[in-house]
């Protein structure tokens, strides 16, 4: 390797060697009949191993789409964007993610079981193992004993966490959630953050994940990026400190109600640029 | 008070018997079953009288009305046979009659049915592959497209003889040629549908079996295809009834020996209605039957796949 390899290589190492998504001056303009649509613009963003980080913003602010740019369902079209140090294209060629989307999206014709098990089997793992490693994740969202019912038997809830278990089930670090709660009532969603976060806490999983609920994102992250839409840019990132193993009950705390306020004050700064 | 509650009770029972009657299948068909018997055996008396009137005039032969309707319902040819004399004709045919007779309409059933259902196997093969050819490669939906749509454009009348000419000088005869008529008919619902069904799946399952960096070929096993299934099968019904249309066909223009098309054409030679009517309702219990089958198919696959019974 020549010395200016290497020099290169230095200079384009992440900030911080930790860093499991690395995104520099990334943007992305959809081309549309009605012009240029610009979806995505100048974000700089480092993903480190064991955030648990959260993008929240008002709808058309890109926030879904730059967790696409992630997971490799949209392509930047300029910028930068590694993932554990190779390109979104390679980490997802390589599985390195499991991505939730709005919709449970489970194929209505197979079982929980065999919708969880899923990656799996186009991973061409063996049926035991298969069978061994649904349990483990439908374990870890309390869906078991539903292994053998179809999707339209469970509750909507029921369903999105099945997804998450499918999600989990062939042990990505990094896990990509796309609204995951958004179509579920408040108790449901609290009881869902809640077993989120001991999921996270006991997996040490990296989680990226778009929400427009404020008290949803301040209560799970460790990391909250405020955007803003046309162009949609990163107008704040705050770094919050509550405990891994904080419960539903900090949320009346001071320290919560002072991070709720400041990323509001950021969704309305945000606003205010748009009227 | 009573006597009230009495008609009130009559009111309320009247209509909810007729409604219980008409809720499930069996009332509302046997109700068109029935009028359609009536209209049969008017039209038989309508369209035969002229005959048994000529008939009675050159016998000099004095009728009433109702020996009229009786000897219009009992005619050897008549323009428009009564469903009874077909009826017999059938039961004569197909039960009475030992099965490797000519005269069997059994044999000829069987005649029939076997290159429809050879059809319908190579029928349905040649429209799941066109499918997943169309859906799969952009040019093959450019090009194949078009000619599978101008294929049906063309009357089957006028290829049938063709085909079994064709065939017939390089050596194939009887079951095959019939088949492949009915295989040009039926491919093409199950190609239509087919191509819709392998392209239903939602954008946000494509999106998942992306993220799993699943192949083509897994995409197609694991979504496109189950996702298919309704759509397969709701051509199947189609294909498997026009199957039998082609075999049919694939008969007449040749002057084949055997098999309902045979029946229906020696039947028309020497005017022996009776025989083209029972040979066209056999053809039409076979197409029903075969429907029903593929229904049952239908039901078991989709409740095998989860779909709510």
């Amino acid at each position: 390797m020549t010395l200016k390899a290497v020099v290169n290589n230095v200079a384009k190492m992440p900030a911080s060697t930790d860093a499991v998504v690395d995104i520099q001056k990334l943007s992305l303009t959809f081309q549309t009949a009605d012009g240029p649509v610009y979806a995505l613009s100048d974000v700089d963003l480092t993903i480190e191993r064991g955030d648990f980080v959260s993008f929240i913003g008002p709808s058309g602010c890109g926030k879904t789409t730059l967790l696409r740019v992630i997971a490799d369902l949209e392509k930047a079209t300029g910028g930068d964007i590694s993932i554990n140090g190779v390109s979104a294209q390679e980490a997802r060629e390589n599985r390195a993610y499991g991505y939730v989307f709005q919709a449970p999206a489970l194929l209505p014709w197979r079982t929980i079981e065999r919708n969880v098990t899923l990656p799996l089997e186009i991973m061409e793992i063996s049926k035991e193992e298969r069978i061994r490693r649904g349990h483990e994740a439908l374990k870890l969202v309390e869906l078991n004993g539903f292994e053998k019912k179809f999707p339209w038997q469970l509750s909507g809830g029921m369903q999105q966490r099945a997804s998450i278990a499918r999600a989990l089930s062939f042990d990505a670090d990094l896990l990509l959630m796309d609204e995951p709660f958004g179509a579920l009532d408040e108790i449901v969603r609290d009881h869902l953050n809640e077993q989120l976060l001991k999921l996270w806490a006991r997996t040490n999983k990296t989680v990226a994940f778009v929400t427009h609920s404020i008290p949803e994102a301040v209560y799970l992250s460790s990391k909250i990026v405020v955007m803003s839409p046309r162009p949609g840019r990163i107008i704040d990132v705050i770094k919050t400190d509550f405990p891994k193993d904080r419960g539903l009950d900090i949320r009346e705390t001071p320290e919560f109600l002072e991070v709720a306020h400041r990323v509001r004050e950021g969704l309305r700064a945000g606003h205010s640029y748009d009227e | 008070m009573t006597s009230n509650t009495a008609t009130m009770n009559g009111a309320i029972a009247g209509p909810s018997l007729w409604s219980r009657m008409m809720s499930g299948q069996a009332g509302p068909v046997t109700v068109v079953l029935m009028a359609l018997f009536v209209i049969w055996y008017g039209g038989a008396v309508l369209m035969n009288a002229p005959t048994q009137i000529d008939k009675y005039n050159r016998a000099d032969q004095t009728w009433t009305k109702m020996q009229l309707i009786e000897d219009t319902l009992a005619q050897e040819r008549p323009i428009l046979p009564a469903p009874h004399q077909v009826a017999q004709e059938m039961y004569k045919t197909i039960f009475a009659t030992k099965i490797t007779s000519k005269r069997s309409l059994v044999y000829h059933t069987w005649v029939t049915l076997s290159s429809t259902l050879l059809g319908f196997v190579f029928g349905t093969a040649l429209g799941i592959l066109l499918a997943i050819g169309i859906v799969h490669v952009v040019t093959l939906e450019k090009s194949l497209m078009p000619w599978v749509i101008s294929s049906q454009t063309i009357p089957i009348l006028a290829i049938a003889p063709m085909v079994v000419v064709v065939l017939g000088a390089i050596g194939l005869k009887g079951l095959v040629p019939k088949a492949i008529i009915s295989t040009y008919l039926c491919f093409f619902p199950v190609t239509i549908s087919m191509v819709k069904g392998l392209r239903s799946p939602q954008v946000i399952q494509l999106d998942l079996m992306r993220t799993y960096n699943a192949s083509k070929w897994q995409t197609f096993w694991s979504l496109r295809l189950p996702s298919a299934m309704p759509y397969l099968f709701a051509s199947l019904k189609v294909a498997i009834a026009i199957s039998l249309v082609g075999a049919i066909v694939g008969e007449l223009p040749t002057g084949a020996q055997a098999g309902l098309g045979a029946r229906l054409l020696a039947g028309s030679y020497y005017g022996q209605t009776i025989q083209i009517w029972s040979a066209l309702l056999t053809a039409a219990f076979v197409a029903a039957i075969m429907v029903v089958l593929v229904g049952w198919c239908e039901r078991r696959v989709l409740v095998r796949m989860g779909a709510r019974s």
